[in-house]
């Protein structure tokens, strides 16, 4: 019953007159006019986000030092090297020596990351300067966002999500592992625990609040009462959603301090601080 | 607490301008408009500047005040300091009429090209039943009061002016994702989203949701959800499979 | 030859509010080629102020309701004297107007049947208005304009119409009568000259608010609809009628008059003095005793129970309460800033408060940096709602000169002496429709077109023009501040003759002042040349309002004479009508009230009160 009518040309007539002067933008010469530190926020998650690539990269082409019973870096799980051969740890598949295996685990969770809304938010304004900071000139001069590939791939978030979702079952079921002693027996728990359990935790935490967990769990429904638990799933999702943000970098940094960690135990730089 | 403040405003047309710097009188609890309204009342007469409910509700009074995008009518002077120079300029992603009045006339055209509103048959009774939780997500959007500043601080049209073309803009972005959401409405408008309203230039740079006077979520609940249901439909194989073999419409 | 850009259609609505695009959907679904034209943007207009909702008899909530309490609430709200005719359509058809919304993409907030949840409001006898949390009108007016541009509609925005034309021939009456041929205007953008020819002319221009100095009105509503009504032959009817909201904002200066919604109190808020007390006991008149409440116990109650108790009078119609306010802040009971305190934070929870009243919360904490879950508003009484306006036939809207056709605020008769909160939306929806479907009508009776003769619209630009020939005159924003000034005090909430006599004095003088006004700069979007153009119609509105109610000797509803404090049962059965005269002043007639059929009055003996 209200079909669109077919439209004639300027169905909107805006106040035209000024025929003097094709239209122009406001002659104004500054990038910006804005006065507070702008510039502060893309330059904190350039210096975070360096840091920890460096460290990430250094440590997984380093292919050592992963490995401290009854803890594994999370860089390097599920084992898949004959590093953790005769150890407690299952062994899964064996890959090829020449490569360090990190290289080829890191590939679903950086995948993750990588398309995620929040660090495509992130490294398009710090790194990519597309934009600097709201209101504030970027300096490409052709800008075609996320139409073409490459970067029409950040559609595939949710299968990094469904991939990530398994490393996330892996890393917590390293967390359990982790309340075994070097023997294999269970009853243990020290420092190395909680922090894989943390890192666990807070893996999940970043994953299920992702936007496209939002989405799958019940935001593509158009009718939520004809599905009141999926309503509920998406409500809790919600909420977890609004910290997406803060998840994001927590868990980034719980990563790299999981791996460090294992690294001062693996290297003997320390020693497990146990509680039972 | 009446006090003079300096004021810098942007003053010209198409043909050129530049921006004039002003001493005037600000008193207690006093917003940026009722400044500038003191301009023309005292010494610019005809400062040309676009303006109705003065309460935030009807999104004209757009501007960039400090090189940020505001509704003049909503930015208070008590969060400036008193010796601090308040700069006032037209929207920039929009071409300049006079003044701080700029031609939105962008705005309009877009909206006009989106698929209508096409609703479901009307129940027996004559009534359309939904449930509050069904209609809430599209109210979210409804409270847009289209002051526009969603468009002039977006950097897809506002640092790249062929972009119009091709953008329709974060305000219809959300307009989209409204009528997506929309319990009543029968219009698949996901292709378009992508094709003709250019969904993919937009890189979630959420200047759109830091701007927006009303708090609209426009990036998290309005564009990454409308993103995100494109690709159900254009770039899922499981979802596209999915719906083949059991033939039915989505939801 | 003037410079001048023409156009024809069949019908011009000026003004795109929303009785505005309900004329003109109106209008086009009926085949007619319709142009809307509106001095801001599309969607800006002053509807989306409308807070509270729309008041409809839809019966989601009570199904005791129907549109015959509706007819007698809105009966009683203006004490009488609206026209039983307007009262009745409009109490009939809102329901239709309002579920055809849905139908243009509207979201009402819902009940939990899923139909449209109704909310309380001042004077009506039911949870009766259809609402989206605080900004109806804001639903309102995008589905219209959403609408609109569905349709194809053409908008001419930021184009204010001075004139309008009327001549023999085109829209002329059967009878040889001069009708409405077009109407002139001018782009605000540019300043060039636009002429539409076209048999039908809707005004729906609103109100006249921007007279008063407090007012919640924007600087859009200067009477013009009333004004080029009277310029082109019509009448006016009640103007003495000026609705005064009782809560606008008091503090700071600079949102002086900002509405505050009355949901406020119908979700339980309540005015108190500076004493603390709960003042509105002491003010409930006879006239609506029998069905307010009389102690705090029962008032409060009837939040949870309204069939067993009485409404609190805080929600008695506004002019009651308006005076009320009126009266405890002159007696010295008022608070710092010249208010009273509307008190929500102590009687709900501050999450039922941000979700009932989402605007409004953000509206204090920005503007006044006041918590509305922590602490009291301070709010007074607010030039709101004009009453009177064009007289028109209550079916088809149509004033005395054929052709022209007012819907919504601009037109009178439909409110009496005072407008129930809820009932403009309604109004907008039920008349503006009615407007075009009329204006539709009249255009295909009148096929053939007349050519708009030169030699008026040379008068019209030159006229437009006046104001940058001459040079050294008055700043018009100076004017304007002395009008609003003049009948802020004059002729304002309580009003006596001495004052009133001294504000048409005054508004003389104004007239001569406006004659001499000069502007600088130069016609692309000058504001100051644009309200130099607005002020005489300003000063029409102000003189019909200042005479009308001189000479209306009773208080009643919007209109309360300090030196005749009581009703009348003479002035109940008389209507003012203001004119042009030949000589361009104001006149003013008195004209007997349509007598309302045998089986309306019923309604008032059978609703219990």
């Amino acid at each position: 019953m209200t079909a669109t009518a077919p439209r004639r040309t300027g169905a909107v007539t805006p106040g035209r007159g000024t025929s003097e002067t094709p239209p122009r933008r406001a002659a104004i010469a500054e990038r910006t006019l804005r006065t507070d530190r702008w510039w502060l926020q893309p330059l904190i998650t350039v210096v975070v986000l360096v840091l920890f690539v460096v460290y990430s990269s250094v440590r997984a082409f380093q292919n050592a030092h992963y490995f401290a019973e009854p803890y594994i870096s999370p860089f390097y799980s599920p084992c898949l090297t004959t590093a953790c051969e005769g150890d407690t740890f299952p062994e899964l598949f064996t890959g090829p020596s020449w490569i360090s295996p990190a290289i080829y685990i890191l590939v679903v969770p950086l995948g993750f990351r990588l398309t995620c809304y929040y660090y495509r938010k992130a490294y398009y304004r710090s790194f990519w300067q597309s934009p600097p900071a709201c209101a504030v000139a970027e300096p490409h001069r052709r800008y075609t966002g996320e139409t073409r590939l490459p970067l029409l791939g950040q559609n595939l978030h949710r299968y990094f999500f469904y991939a990530g979702l398994v490393f996330n079952v892996i890393l917590t079921y390293d967390a359990v592992l982790a309340f075994r002693d070097e023997t294999g027996a269970w009853g243990h728990m020290g420092l190395g625990t909680l922090v894989l359990l943390a890192n666990a935790a807070l893996l999940w935490l970043y994953s299920l609040s992702c936007h496209s967990c939002r989405h799958i769990v019940g935001g593509r429904l158009n009718s939520f009462s004809r599905h009141p638990l999926r309503y509920r799933f998406w409500t809790v999702v919600s909420k977890l959603n609004a910290h997406h943000m803060k998840f994001a970098w927590v868990s980034l940094v719980g990563v790299a301090f999981a791996d460090f960690y294992v690294l001062l135990l693996a290297t003997d730089t320390i020693s497990d601080l146990r509680f039972f | 607490m009446t006090y003079d403040a300096t004021f810098r405003v942007w003053r010209g047309d198409a043909a050129g301008g530049d921006l004039q710097t002003f001493t005037v009188e600000v008193n207690e609890g006093e917003v940026v408009l009722d400044v500038i309204h003191r301009l023309q009342s005292t010494q610019a007469g005809d400062l040309a500047v676009r303006w109705n409910c003065k309460a935030g509700k009807c999104g004209s009074c757009s501007a960039e005040i400090n090189g940020r995008p505001r509704l003049m009518c909503m930015t208070r002077m008590s969060t400036f300091g008193e010796a601090e120079t308040v700069t006032v300029t037209p929207l920039r992603t929009f071409p300049v009429v006079r003044d701080l009045v700029t031609d939105v006339s962008y705005n309009y055209e877009k909206a006009a090209q989106i698929p209508a509103f096409t609703p479901r048959p009307r129940e027996a009774d004559g009534s359309h039943r939904m449930q509050q939780v069904d209609v809430e997500r599209s109210q979210e959007f409804r409270k847009c009061i289209e002051c526009f500043l969603c468009q002039d601080t977006c950097h897809v049209i506002r640092d790249h002016e062929e972009n119009k073309a091709v953008f329709a803009g974060p305000r219809f972005l959300i307009r989209l994702a409204e009528l997506d959401m929309h319990p009543l409405d029968v219009v698949d408008r996901r292709h378009e989203a992508q094709d003709d309203f250019g969904l993919g230039y937009c890189n979630i740079t959420k200047c759109c949701s830091e701007v927006c006077p009303e708090g609209i979520h426009l990036t998290d609940n309005g564009i990454i959800p409308l993103k995100e249901r494109v690709v159900d439909r254009r770039y899922d194989p499981l979802t596209w499979l999915g719906s083949k073999i059991r033939r039915r419409p989505r939801d | 030859m003037v410079e001048l850009e023409r156009h024809e259609y069949d019908v011009v609505v000026v003004g795109a509010g929303g009785a505005g695009l309900r004329a003109a959907i109106a209008a086009q679904e009926s085949g007619a080629r319709t142009a809307v034209v509106c001095k801001s943007l599309l969607g800006k207009a002053h509807t989306v102020m409308a807070e509270g909702g729309i008041a409809a008899a839809m019966a989601n909530t009570y199904p005791e309701d129907n549109w015959r309490v509706h007819f007698r609430d809105t009966m009683r709200g203006g004490k009488m004297l609206n026209h039983w005719r307007m009262a009745q359509l409009h109490a009939q058809e809102a329901p239709d107007r309002v579920r055809e919304l849905e139908d243009w993409g509207a979201l009402f907030d819902r009940t939990p049947d899923g139909l449209i949840s109704q909310r309380d409001f001042g004077g009506h006898r039911y949870a009766r208005l259809a609402h989206v949390g605080d900004r109806t009108g804001l639903e309102l007016i995008r589905t219209l304009q959403q609408r609109t541009v569905a349709l194809g509609i053409d908008v001419y925005m930021e184009c204010t119409v001075t004139r309008l034309l009327t001549g023999r021939g085109g829209g002329a009456g059967g009878d040889g009568a001069d009708g409405v041929t077009g109407a002139f205007g001018y782009w605000r953008e540019s300043g060039r000259f636009v002429a539409w020819s076209a048999p039908s002319v809707v005004l729906a221009t609103g109100g006249i608010g921007k007279s008063y100095k407090v007012t919640s009105n924007s600087w859009e509503y200067t009477g013009d609809g009333h004004s080029l009504a009277l310029q082109a032959g019509a009448t006016l009817v009640n103007m003495e009628f000026v609705q005064f909201h009782p809560t606008g904002m008091v503090w700071p200066p600079s949102v002086r008059g900002i509405l505050v919604t009355e949901s406020v109190r119908g979700d339980g808020g309540i005015l108190k003095n500076s004493a603390g007390n709960r003042f509105m006991f002491d003010y409930i008149p006879d006239f609506f005793r029998k069905e307010t409440a009389e102690t705090e116990d029962e008032a409060d109650r009837w939040y949870e129970d309204k069939k067993n108790n009485r409404r609190p009078p805080e929600l008695l119609p506004r002019d009651e309460v308006a005076r009320a306010i009126n009266s405890e802040v002159k007696a010295g009971r008022g608070t710092p800033h010249g208010g009273v305190y509307l008190d929500i934070a102590s009687r709900r929870s501050p999450e039922y408060i941000r979700k009932r009243l989402p605007s409004m919360y953000h509206q204090f904490k920005e503007l006044a940096e006041v918590d509305i879950t922590a602490e009291a508003m301070e709010v007074g009484p607010t030039c709101h709602y004009v009453m009177g306006g064009v007289e028109v036939d209550p079916d088809t809207e149509a004033a005395r000169v054929p052709g022209l056709f007012a819907a919504g605020e601009v037109a009178g008769g439909m409110h009496g002496s005072n407008r129930l909160g809820g009932n403009s939306l309604s109004d907008l929806l039920v008349f503006g429709r009615r407007a075009g479907l009329a204006a539709a009508e009249h255009a295909r009776m009148h096929p053939v077109r007349t050519a708009l003769p030169d030699d008026a619209l040379a008068d019209a630009a030159r006229a437009a023009l006046a104001p940058f020939e001459r040079e050294g005159g008055e700043n018009p924003y100076t004017v304007q501040h002395d009008l609003q000034q003049t009948m802020h005090d004059l002729v304002g909430i309580i009003r006596t003759a001495p004052e009133m006599q001294q504000a048409l004095d005054r508004i003389a003088a104004l007239k001569e002042r406006v004659a001499n006004l000069s502007v600088e700069g130069h016609r692309q979007y000058n504001p100051g040349w644009h309200l130099a153009l607005d002020l005489p119609h300003m000063l029409v509105v102000s003189e019909c309002i200042a005479r009308a109610a001189l000479e209306r000797q009773e208080s009643r509803g919007g209109h309360t004479r300090d030196d005749f404090p009581a009703t009348d049962a003479e002035w109940a059965r008389t209507n003012l009508i203001c004119s042009r005269a030949p000589d361009g002043s104001v006149a003013l007639t008195r004209q007997p009230l349509p007598q309302m059929p045998a089986e309306l009055a019923e309604v008032f003996e059978e609703v219990p009160a």
